[in-house]
């Protein structure tokens, strides 16, 4: 069997599995993983050492250090590599805190971010630090009347993300920029899900930090990078050698920086185009999917990611779903807690107030720049078949809804 | 996580799904919050006897939840058909476990309620009889 992501040759209709869960991760392109190969073969320097295989190593961390701050409108030092989104949201949140508590204690989230910001702010709460974390209505969007009232005096960091990894609600992050900027307050976004989506300017949003990811986006994984403003206060996460400046410790994964330069370079040139085919195609599959009946639309409808499509389907449970998803060649995610090792249902869709008799029910397909129509088309033909079955077998689903 | 084979072909192909019209006892466990709902249906064929002689000579189910919660069912319900009522009480949630090769920690509650199931749907039937539940 091939993934027809991974670009593999011999695909046929037949033997093609389905991959719809791009903002879990992403194949790595072919272009990216040749730009990478040298550098795990004879161009293994250290960056830090001196002689030339070290060098070229060094210049080609410095390439893609380019290609990022390009991608995103920053300068070459403001851009730091890290292992990946995780790091860099705790990197933000904790190096904020620290740096800046002579000035305050307060931060300011919200009740959607992903664990990475919301585990670190309640570990944060446990060294002292206050949170406060912005309800967001019906469509997971955040209110900047309620973020103008939850500033306090001694608020030194604003962490609210780019665009909800579930249901692909996008924040007003320029507006967000603009408050923080005013009240002299950092302002982190994590966009680990919005690169290659999201048209993104540091300068415009006005950015303090920003975390992003490499294999949400067709590059490695394991690497990522936050960008950290000139002149912002902020703490050390990783002590050790000089890397990065002295601000993180750690022989630089080379051929992941490589292969997430390239990346970026390529998905925020291509941003445009991959936008209007996965446009096209989410509007096909939504409008398939709202065809069944007793089934709800999650997140925002205009203002998300081309990516994204989230649904709920009353009377089912979510992993039961993707097991029978799974076993025609199609895969996705859910919010179900019986799906989650915290046996804990998607915070996300709870906080928009999803009833939790039905959260359970939710199904996320996120498109990839290599699905297609057929691909959409083929989902929509087994997911009906699928989400009756289980119905059938439901004690919940009312009987003008079963066919057994 | 991985399900163990048995799992799978039970969620796949459940077995006695369905309901019981006219049925001799209902127990249902579970809620729709958590995220999973296990009903089971008894039809007893009683023994003027002994009570817990009763024959249990269909059941079926109908479950929310997860493959393991669906699996539990089917196999729970393959373990009690044809047994006496007492028989059927004494099913323990590892019992199920057991016999579907396994499951995964997070998910043995998903056998914890067939066994519930089972026992809810054996009271009923007692109560319907006009006799005194059994307790655990």
């Amino acid at each position: 069997m091939f993934i027809h992501n991974c670009e593999g040759d011999a695909v046929t209709i037949e033997n093609k599995l389905i991959y719809m869960d791009n903002s879990a991760t992403t194949p790595v392109r072919k272009e990216v993983v040749e730009e990478m190969l040298p550098y795990m073969t004879e161009n293994f320097g250290n960056p830090s050492s001196i002689y030339e295989i070290g060098k070229i190593s060094g210049r080609a961390v410095e390439k893609a250090r380019k290609q990022v701050a390009d991608a995103i409108g920053a300068e070459e030092n403001e851009v730091f590599f890290t292992s990946g989104g995780t790091e860099s949201d705790n990197w933000a949140l904790k190096g904020i805190a620290f740096a800046n508590r002579d000035r305050g204690k307060h931060i300011i989230t919200s009740s959607i971010e992903h664990h990475a910001v919301l585990h670190a702010s309640a570990w944060l709460e446990g060294q002292g630090f206050e949170i406060t974390y912005l309800p967001v209505d019906k469509y997971g969007m955040i209110s900047i009347e309620e973020l103008k009232n939850a500033i306090r005096d001694d608020t030194i960091l604003i962490s609210v993300m780019l665009a909800n990894n579930e249901i692909g609600t996008i924040q007003p992050v320029e507006e967000i920029g603009k408050i923080a900027r005013e009240k002299r307050i950092y302002f982190h976004t994590d966009a680990v899900q919005a690169i290659g989506h999201v048209p993104i300017d540091v300068k415009k949003m006005k950015l303090d930090l920003l975390s992003l990811s490499g294999h949400k986006f067709e590059g490695p994984k394991g690497c990522g990078a936050l960008y950290i403003r000139k002149g912002t206060k902020i703490e050390t996460l990783l002590h050790g050698g000089a890397q990065e400046r002295k601000h993180r410790a750690g022989t630089e994964n080379v051929p992941g920086i490589v292969g997430l330069g390239k990346a970026i370079e390529l998905a925020a040139g291509e941003l445009e185009e991959t936008n209007k085919h996965l446009l096209q195609l989410r509007s096909r599959l939504v409008e398939g999917l709202l065809k069944v009946p007793k089934t709800h639309l999650n997140g925002h409808p205009t203002r998300r990611l081309a990516n994204n499509v989230n649904v709920t389907f009353e009377y089912i449970e979510g992993e039961s779903l993707l097991l029978l998803l799974n076993a025609t060649g199609i895969f996705a995610s859910t919010g179900s807690a019986c799906n989650s090792s915290s046996l804990e249902p998607s915070h996300v869709l709870t906080a928009c107030g999803v009833p939790h008799e039905i959260v359970h029910g939710s199904l996320r397909l996120s498109l990839g720049r290599l699905n297609t129509e057929k691909d959409v088309d083929r989902v929509l033909e087994a997911l009906p078949e699928i989400v009756q079955r289980l119905r059938n077998m439901s004690p919940l689903t009312p009987q003008e809804y079963r066919t057994l | 996580m991985d399900y163990s084979k048995k799992v799978m072909d039970h969620f796949m192909n459940p077995r006695n799904m369905g309901t019981l019209e006219n049925c001799d006892g209902i127990g249902e466990v579970g809620n729709a919050k958590c995220g999973d709902i296990m009903k089971i249906y008894l039809r007893v064929e009683e023994n003027n006897l002994r009570v817990e002689d009763g024959r249990i000579v269909d059941v079926k189910f109908q479950t929310f939840g997860c493959g393991a919660a669906v699996a539990s069912s089917s196999m729970a319900t393959e373990l009690i058909k044809g047994k006496t009522l007492k028989e059927a009480w004494d099913l323990s949630n590892k019992a199920v476990a057991e016999a579907l090769d396994g499951l995964p920690p997070i998910k043995m509650h998903c056998s914890m309620l067939a066994e519930e199931a089972i026992h809810e749907a054996i009271n009923d039937y007692l109560l319907k009889k006009g006799l005194e539940p059994w307790e655990d």
